[in-house]
């Protein structure tokens, strides 16, 4: 039984790769350890949107070797950090940026948790000075404090 | 009281990672919608001599879908584009991505071709210019090269009548 799930384990990954014959160009690092600094800096803030939770820098899937690739000539080409991501977003949105931008539909995703903090800080305020009013001693009136002296003594 | 608060706002956080469920990952606002389609001159698949450019579209509405014989979700999506071309409501001009075209004529070959023609996409640069991050890509184009729908995934029947066919009708009436 194993060794024929393994079988078909194997035939399966046989298939698979068989199936996969996507064009793969190979990645040819620059010579000038400048651009592959600046590559390997602007591709950690970028998303690879096959993997959706990895870096351009760090997923294996072809797309992300072509935008490397890309970014990689647009380096070399002299453009600044500003117009390539400009490229990108261009053709994949704001989603490739690591970085959410601030502007009004990402509002809440930056303020939002220093509203809550703020809330949260006030709801506590309030409820630690509604304690203490609760549980503040009242000073012994005159016939209390005769009664206490008197058990004392006793 | 004091079991209410807990429970209400645990079912506030059901119905958000309910209604989370329901979204499609691979829905992501298209930057390129409402854009003009970026230009690309390519060679045609079954005859690599003659080419084929978006700007070769004008004033008609048509539908660019990109695929390869790679793609497991396209040999999905392929049963069903040969009835939309037939319906007449637009011409399906195939992007052929990141393939090599032995494969993608064979694909062709055994499946059936549904597209007008093919343009080959081999290192996947003008795909990108498309916003293309995974194959089956399907785009709607009006008469003025302009984007007015795109789908990632296969277009199913669901998705053709629904989204594509609508706004095929109307653009083509403008």
């Amino acid at each position: 039984m194993t060794r024929l799930s393994l079988l078909a384990f194997l035939l399966l990954c046989l298939l698979s790769s068989a199936a996969s014959a996507q064009v793969q160009i190979p990645d040819e690092p620059s010579d000038d350890p400048a651009v592959e600094e600046r590559l390997a800096r602007l591709s950690h803030e970028l998303r690879c949107l096959q993997c959706r939770n990895q870096t351009l820098a760090d997923s294996p899937s072809s797309i992300a070797a072509d935008l490397r690739r890309e970014i990689r000539t647009q380096i070399k080409a002299g453009k600044s950090d500003q117009e390539i991501v400009a490229f990108l977003t261009q053709r994949y949105g704001d989603f490739i940026l690591f970085r959410p931008r601030v502007r009004p539909t990402t509002y809440l995703l930056w303020f939002g948790p220093f509203v809550l903090l703020v809330g949260g800080l006030f709801v506590l305020f309030r409820y630690v000075k509604q304690r203490r009013d609760a549980i503040a001693e009242e000073p012994l009136t005159a016939e209390e404090r005769r009664r206490a002296e008197e058990m004392l003594r006793s | 009281m004091r079991y209410l608060i807990p429970l209400v706002l645990f079912l506030v956080l059901v119905v958000f990672l309910a209604i989370g469920l329901t979204r499609n990952p691979d829905d992501l606002p298209s930057a390129l919608l409402d854009k003009p389609a970026p230009t690309f001159r390519l060679p045609q698949l079954k005859d690599p001599a003659k080419t084929f450019s978006a700007e070769d579209m004008r004033g008609k509405v048509w539908v660019l879908n990109v695929w390869a014989s790679w793609c497991i979700a396209c040999r999905d999506e392929h049963q069903y584009l040969g009835g939309y071309a037939k319906s007449g409501a637009a011409p399906i001009y195939g992007l052929n991505y990141k393939d090599r075209s032995e494969n993608a004529l064979a694909w062709l070959g055994e499946l059936g071709d549904p597209y007008v023609l093919s343009a080959v996409d081999f290192d996947g640069r003008v795909g990108m210019d498309y916003g293309v991050f995974g194959a089956p890509e399907t785009y709607l184009i009006d008469k003025g090269g302009t984007i007015r729908l795109k789908h990632v995934g296969p277009v199913t029947p669901d998705v053709w009548n629904k989204e594509f066919l609508p706004l095929v009708q109307q653009l083509n009436r403008q």
